[in-house]
């Protein structure tokens, strides 16, 4: 299990400055989910630690500074789920899968005998079968999201970063995905990181929020501390009712404020 | 068998097809011609030629050498030519991710003109009787030079060379050492012929020195692209994922520009312009093995030296001895060819 820290974290993109300063230690098989409104730099923190946009500060996994290793180290420590994943058409499932297995082969290598048993036994554990041999422009916006999960877990990295999994998907596929994500991280004891729009399944399936404004954490802790109405109103600019069930789920529902 | 093995098995047997069909192409090439023996003679001398093979193919010692010393490496050439044009052109997709690019995108063959533009101008009479050519080094360097201008433009202020302002930099290169040479040109009509059936694209002349003169960039160019031919697969989910998934985007795509620079600007300082191939025959591969840049790139490679035999020999053939520019039956050939694969292959789908 591997634990992930942040010290004083900044984003700056050319004009504007994404993630202001993000401090915070992740604990080895946590789930932090990030919330906040549009533009408050949940993407841009995730982006970070995948290594796709330079950061100030340090990122550290297991104590040890993100800058100081080769991209192909870091892609060996963490698997990232984008928010809007590229399937290149003309590509088959099972050729896409194989992608994750990228940082363990070497730059002008091929993959090996063992990285393709690693791909079937992903595709086989997440029932992916029917997919492996069809080409991802076939697929609908589900099974697309599950091949992204399966490349992610194919990479084998102990820390997965998610972006929005379940912007696409219905009800059912979000659920689905989730509780996979969930499973995954039981079995192999994965460090998640995920950003999240809806709240209520960010309450369900994450240990800690952090909700986010404009490039600064303003609030975070168990869902019971961050999803009040209070909070949500002042940084979402929404009316909201929060529903505490029985089984200490916690419950978003947004307010019709238009009256007849 | 496993689903991620099988499909490489489906696979195999392209390779051994795009050889077979190359070494038929080369068989041809070298049978016919507007001088010379009887074209079945050819392949009897071939055989007789073997070791421990004695056939009796009735060629004369002048027939051998036109054989040998016109034909062949006129073949040979062309397969050169052809195959670095495709694989080029392959590559340069593969990298900046867009199916309209072809070889000639960040300015060799703007640079490459230019270059010999200034050579035909500044010496009228004719370079060929010099002892060493200058034409061809001097359009080499000029592709050379227009492409690390394309790259030094399409760098942004933070030092990041992202592919689109790479194809906008290799646009506006193309654009500037274009008009250069209209403007010389202009100045110098007399030589606007010369000029002309240089940009045309021409393996007339092609000796066996031309071939050893562009072999050894052009197997150091092929030998990295085809070692770059799995990350260029990686690459096909854009320079974000494929970072993430520990690939470093800008120093491959450097290795693979370079490498598809070199030998594109080698070939095209021997053979002139020779359009259309490096866009047409990756698509057509594409066609028909589908999409992974592992078998579009050898079989691009090798159906590209096939295709472009084949289109050299109508040029020799009709019209002689005037002979039809080789860029201009790529395009006759190519489009109906290639229009072909499109319409069969869209019904498919």
């Amino acid at each position: 299990m591997t634990s992930l820290a942040f010290d004083q974290v900044r984003v700056d993109y050319a004009k504007r400055t994404a993630v202001a300063s993000f401090t915070d230690t992740v604990k080895p098989g946590e789930w932090l989910c990030i919330i906040g409104p549009n533009g408050a730099g949940k993407s841009s923190l995730l982006r970070s630690i995948a290594g796709v946009v330079p950061h100030s500060g340090r990122i550290l996994v297991d104590g040890s500074p993100l800058t100081a290793r080769s991209s192909r180290r870091r892609a060996q420590l963490i698997a990232y789920v984008p928010q809007l994943p590229v399937l290149p058409s003309g590509m088959t499932g099972a050729e896409y899968v194989l992608l994750g297995r990228n940082p363990f082969v070497t730059h002008f290598g091929r993959e090996s005998e063992l990285d393709h048993s690693m791909v079937d036994d992903v595709i086989d554990r997440l029932d992916l079968a029917a997919l492996a041999t069809r080409d991802v422009d076939t697929l609908s916006g589900g099974e697309r999201q599950r091949l992204v999960i399966a490349r992610a877990i194919a990479q084998e990295a102990p820390i997965l970063l998610l972006d929005e999994p379940t912007a696409a998907l219905d009800i059912g596929h979000q659920q689905q995905a989730l509780e996979l994500v969930d499973k995954l991280r039981r079995e192999h004891g994965l460090t998640v990181v995920s950003a999240m729009h809806d709240l209520t399944l960010a309450g369900i399936y994450s240990d800690r929020l952090i909700l986010m404004h404009a490039g600064h954490v303003v609030a975070q802790g168990p869902a019971g501390d961050v999803l009040r109405p209070e909070t949500l109103g002042e940084f979402y600019g929404v009316s909201v009712r929060v529903h505490r069930e029985d089984d200490g789920t916690i419950i978003v529902v947004p307010n019709r404020t238009t009256s007849f | 068998m496993s689903a991620s093995m099988s499909m490489r098995g489906a696979s195999r047997w392209w390779i051994p097809s795009a050889v077979v069909a190359l070494a038929c192409s080369l068989l041809l090439g070298l049978m016919i011609g507007p001088a010379g023996p009887t074209w079945w003679r050819v392949p009897l001398e071939l055989v007789d030629r073997l070791p421990f093979f004695s056939v009796d193919s009735g060629l004369t010692a002048t027939d051998w050498s036109i054989v040998w010393q016109i034909r062949a490496p006129r073949v040979v050439l062309a397969a050169i030519v052809g195959s670095t044009l495709s694989i080029a052109g392959a590559s340069y997709q593969g990298v900046f991710r867009n199916p309209l690019v072809d070889p000639y995108l960040l300015g060799v063959a703007a640079g490459a003109g230019l270059g010999a533009t200034i050579v035909i101008t500044v010496n009228r009479s004719g370079t060929s009787s010099w002892i060493i050519d200058p034409l061809p080094m001097i359009a080499f360097g000029g592709g050379l030079i227009a492409v690390l201008v394309t790259y030094l433009l399409g760098t942004t202020a933070k030092g990041e060379r992202s592919s689109t302002s790479l194809v906008l930099a290799g646009v506006a290169v193309t654009s500037l050492a274009t008009a250069a040479q209209t403007f010389l040109l202009q100045r110098n009509s007399d030589v606007v012929r010369q000029v002309y059936s240089w940009i045309l694209g021409r393996l007339s002349s092609a000796t066996w020195s031309d071939v050893r003169l562009v072999l050894p960039y052009v197997v150091f160019s092929t030998v990295v692209l085809l070692l770059h031919r799995r990350l260029l697969d990686v690459l096909r989910v854009g320079d974000e994922e494929a970072a993430a998934l520990g690939v470093n985007v800008s120093r491959v795509r450097l290795a693979v520009v370079i490498a598809a620079t070199l030998g594109t600007a080698s070939v095209v300082a021997v053979s002139g312009l020779i359009g259309f191939v490096g866009i047409i025959v990756p698509h057509a591969v594409r066609l028909v093995v589908g999409t992974s840049y592992r078998l579009v790139l050898p079989i691009s490679l090798l159906f590209g030296a096939a295709f472009l035999i084949l289109a050299d020999i109508p040029g020799r053939v009709l019209d002689n001895p005037a002979e039809t520019p080789i860029g201009v039956v790529t395009a006759f050939l190519g489009a109906p060819f290639f229009l072909l694969i499109l319409r069969t292959r869209k019904n498919e789908r």
